[in-house]
């Protein structure tokens, strides 16, 4: 019965579409709307030093070491990161010491301010969720909040 | 149609030949709908259908009666989106169960862990809905809930004192100056051991009116208006003209203890009450109330520690009504009268005598004018009852049997409810004439208007709140749901649309536009402005304290494991306390954390926030705690143990995670 039922219903449903006049006019309050597609040539995997993410960073020079701007940086990192990543070892994310040699600043950035997106159409973010499994939690992270953790993160070399 | 009755053989065919009837009928968009006249439109499913993502057009927040509880809907397609707990303990979202909610449901007979809600009504500005808060009554112990509709959650409940079935209630005034509270039952006040044969003259009725902070919503029990020993049932606000009065029904006007199936209904008319209540803040002014002993518990949330705080108070302002003259009068209405609607422009107060036929118009210029011509019909307990005749505006005759309540399109037409004959009718305001009745399945309570309580309503559905539905869903054992039914009422009639089972028995409902709400819908708490005391806001400073036989656990959680997960030292006879906090900052990631053996239940803890559960281990092992949450794809691995020891062990007091200490970084 259950089958009889599903046919008369998937019959009645290309009865219904052979006659509509359209997609259906529901009023949306769609308080997301998609983000502009980017004009920038598609980033690829191959190599990561050229590629700068998807998410509002741009462009970004470096300068020398800011010490202190470092050390509220980690104070960042201990509340929003740290319960994921370490920077000797594997945990729930990648390791990441010595992180700022492997990526672009501007791709750190943006992988700590618009995971999301990231994961979803950054070649580097979508492998690294293949290997990882968790998605990377967005921590609404502001921009001065990650150009501070981008900073610890380059006092942390390698182990 | 008697479903009940049909062979299940024949059901598929009756479903295709009424989809088949539905589809081919709306193909012909050319055709007048008017031609085929059945009780559903030929395009009601075009008309609730909101596509997969897309949103609905309200949203509807429903009382869950004996439930305790408030759901939101999404109006027209009928979507359930969520239960707020309100009076009743939630296993589902730990509510009454974790520490900092447990305050919540504290009373002056203790904690009560269930609740009867009633009337939701949502706060106004100027008369029309402002969306800010929703404020809904507990009938069976007298209480009233503030729910912030930012958070969808119950934010403050205060007890009534010197009341009994709070019914007549939560309803609020034109600009949310007050929510009123009006007893159901008069009872001895203050209580005491007496005969209830001493029911007449002894038992007094109270009418509260509740302060509300325009900035917090902060509630505050202003004064009370010391009535006659009536039924008070429902109430609705002035607004407009007769901004500044307050219009509660009775019933039991014979003052009748026992049977009132039939002794509360011997008099041909009962009253509505009018109250002045700027008369009544005159007086209070004046030094005209009365303190008296009165304690009862105010219960207040915070957003910023997470956590419910008990106030007692022990004193409450009595104005006399039959003392204070101008303050309150009676209008004579017929028999035993349910609902008591004021017109959006507050001129007609609109009386259902539940057991009559007709709906009476009561006119705000005439009352005033009655007054000031002293037309008195005696009084009651030194409060004039006006002449019924020098103040009725007009009668919806035949309307139907049973009427029970009222609401407005804003387009100069009314809707009542009838209970006994189930169905709800349509009428003029002015001519009174009957131009619509549609009936509903089956035993309608009351209905709903977006915005009906309201100087502007949004007149484009009504929902109609079913106390049975007998053969109208798959039956599911004796007990049934009961439900509601969606009209559209922007045309001349009123088109049934859609049919969708509610939970608990809705007594009442209010809705408000979806845009006016979605908007400033809050997504996560901020953890950096958690101040809940046992806040944990990273992995380094989570830790475990022992305090005696205390043991408080600091820990976190994000995707998707504990901090810590390992916890040893814990021994038989502790009472220990999860602190959780959960430090993910991204919308739609609540974890949740469940304790093998816990005598509560889960908790379920949103973004930013941090709650308690409290687990007093009475076996000696390990014993595993997981988040019950789906939270990520290894969710499943999100799990940890405690080893308890036998009281009096030396095991160390010892916590990790990945068997590190919890400040490795």
């Amino acid at each position: 019965m259950k089958f009889k039922s599903a046919t008369i219903i998937a019959i009645l449903t290309l009865f219904l579409l052979g006659c509509s006049g359209g997609p259906n006019e529901v009023e949306s309050f769609d308080s997301t709307p998609a983000a502009p597609e980017s004009t920038e040539p598609a980033p690829t995997a191959d190599d990561p030093m050229s590629n700068r993410g998807v998410g509002p960073i741009k462009s970004l020079a470096l300068e020398a070491i800011d010490e202190k701007l470092a050390k509220s940086g980690e104070d960042f990192f201990r509340t929003k990161c740290a319960a994921c990543h370490r920077m000797d070892k594997r945990r729930v994310g990648p390791s990441l010491g010595g992180i700022t040699e492997r990526r672009t600043p501007e791709w750190i950035m943006n992988m700590i301010m618009n995971p999301t997106e990231m994961l979803e159409k950054d070649p580097i973010a979508k492998e690294l969720l293949a290997e990882y499994a968790t998605q990377m939690a967005d921590q609404n992270v502001d921009e001065s909040e990650a150009r501070a953790i981008l900073e610890f993160l380059r006092t942390q070399s390698a182990p | 149609m008697k479903k009940y009755h049909l062979k299940i053989s024949t059901l598929p065919v009756l479903l295709a030949t009424a989809l088949l009837a539905v589809v081919l009928g709306g193909c012909q968009k050319g055709s007048d709908p008017s031609a085929t006249q059945g009780a559903l439109t030929k395009n009601a499913a075009e008309r609730t259908y909101v596509a997969p993502g897309e949103y609905d057009e309200y949203y509807a927040f429903f009382s869950g009666g004996f439930s305790g509880q408030l759901s939101v809907y999404g109006l027209p397609s009928g979507r359930l989106f969520k239960v707020i707990p309100v009076f009743s303990q939630d296993g589902e979202k730990g509510y009454g169960y974790n520490e900092e909610t447990k305050p919540m449901l504290e009373t002056s007979y203790g904690f009560v862990p269930w609740g009867d809600a009633h009337h939701p009504d949502i706060s106004q500005t100027k008369g029309e809905l402002d969306g800010r808060w929703l404020f809904i009554n507990e009938n069976n112990t007298p209480r009233i809930a503030r729910v912030d509709l930012t958070t969808f959650e119950t934010a403050e409940i205060i007890e009534i004192p010197n009341s009994a079935g709070n019914h007549s209630s939560a309803f609020v005034t034109e600009n949310t100056e007050y929510v009123v509270a009006g007893t159901r039952f008069s009872v001895p006040i203050p209580q005491q051991d007496i005969s209830i044969d001493e029911y007449k003259g002894k038992f007094k009725g109270s009418l509260s009116f509740l302060s509300v902070d325009p900035e917090h919503g902060h509630m505050d029990l202003k004064f009370q208006i010391r009535m006659p020993g009536f039924d008070y049932d429902l109430a609705h606000p002035g607004r407009g003209a007769s901004h500044g009065w307050f219009f509660f029904t009775t019933y039991n006007t014979e003052e009748a203890s026992t049977l009132l199936e039939v002794n509360a209904s011997q008099k041909d008319k009962d009253y509505i009450a009018a109250i002045n209540w700027k008369k009544a803040e005159e007086y209070l002014k004046a030094g005209k109330g009365k303190k008296e002993k009165a304690r009862y518990a105010h219960n207040i949330y915070s957003d910023e520690t997470h956590t419910a705080t008990t106030h007692w108070k022990d004193e409450v302002t009595v104005l006399e009504a039959s003392e204070l003259p101008g303050m309150v009068y009676f209008i004579p209405i017929p028999k035993s009268p349910h609902g008591c609607d004021v017109t959006p422009d507050g001129e007609y107060i609109i009386g259902s005598g539940k057991l009559a036929s007709s709906v009476t118009a009561h006119s705000f210029t005439k009352m005033l004018k009655a007054i000031e011509e002293k037309k008195f019909d005696g009084e009651a307990y030194g409060i004039p009852v006006l002449q019924y005749d020098a103040v009725l505006a007009g009668s919806v005759e035949q309307g139907g049997l049973g009427p029970l309540h009222t609401e407005f399109d804003g387009q100069g037409n009314a809707y009542t409810t009838f209970f006994i004959s189930s169905e709800v009718v349509k009428w003029k305001i002015g001519t009174w004439e009957v131009l619509d009745r549609q009936p509903v399945y089956y035993s309608v309570g009351h209905l709903m208007i977006p915005g009906g309580n309201s100087a502007k309503p949004f007149g484009k559905y009504l929902v109609a709140l079913n106390k049975i539905t007998k053969d109208r869903y798959l039956p599911t054992g004796p007990e049934l749901c009961h439900s509601a039914q969606l009209f559209d009422i922007s045309g001349e009639k009123m088109e049934l649309l859609l049919d969708f089972p509610t939970i608990g028995e809705p007594h009442y409902a209010a809705a408000v536009p979806a845009e006016m709400l979605m908007e400033k819908s809050l997504k996560i708490f901020k953890l950096e402005d958690n101040k809940h005391p046992y806040v944990t806001k990273s992995e380094a400073e989570s830790k475990v304290v022992r305090n005696g036989n205390e043991v408080h656990v600091y820990m976190t959680m994000i995707r998707s494991h504990f901090g810590p997960d390992n916890i040893e030292g814990i021994e038989v006879g502790d009472k220990v306390y999860f602190h959780v906090t959960n430090l993910e900052q991204d919308f739609d990631v609540p974890h949740g954390f469940a304790m093998m053996g816990a005598n509560n239940a889960e908790i379920l803890v949103m973004p930013g926030q941090t709650e308690t559960l409290v687990w007093e281990p009475e076996q000696v092992g390990v014993w595993p705690f997981y988040c019950p949450d789906f939270c990520s794809a290894l969710h499943q691995e999100m799990q940890g143990y405690v080893r308890v020891s036998p009281k009096g062990s030396k095991t160390p007091l010892k916590f990790t995670l990945d068997g590190e200490a919890m400040d490795a970084l």
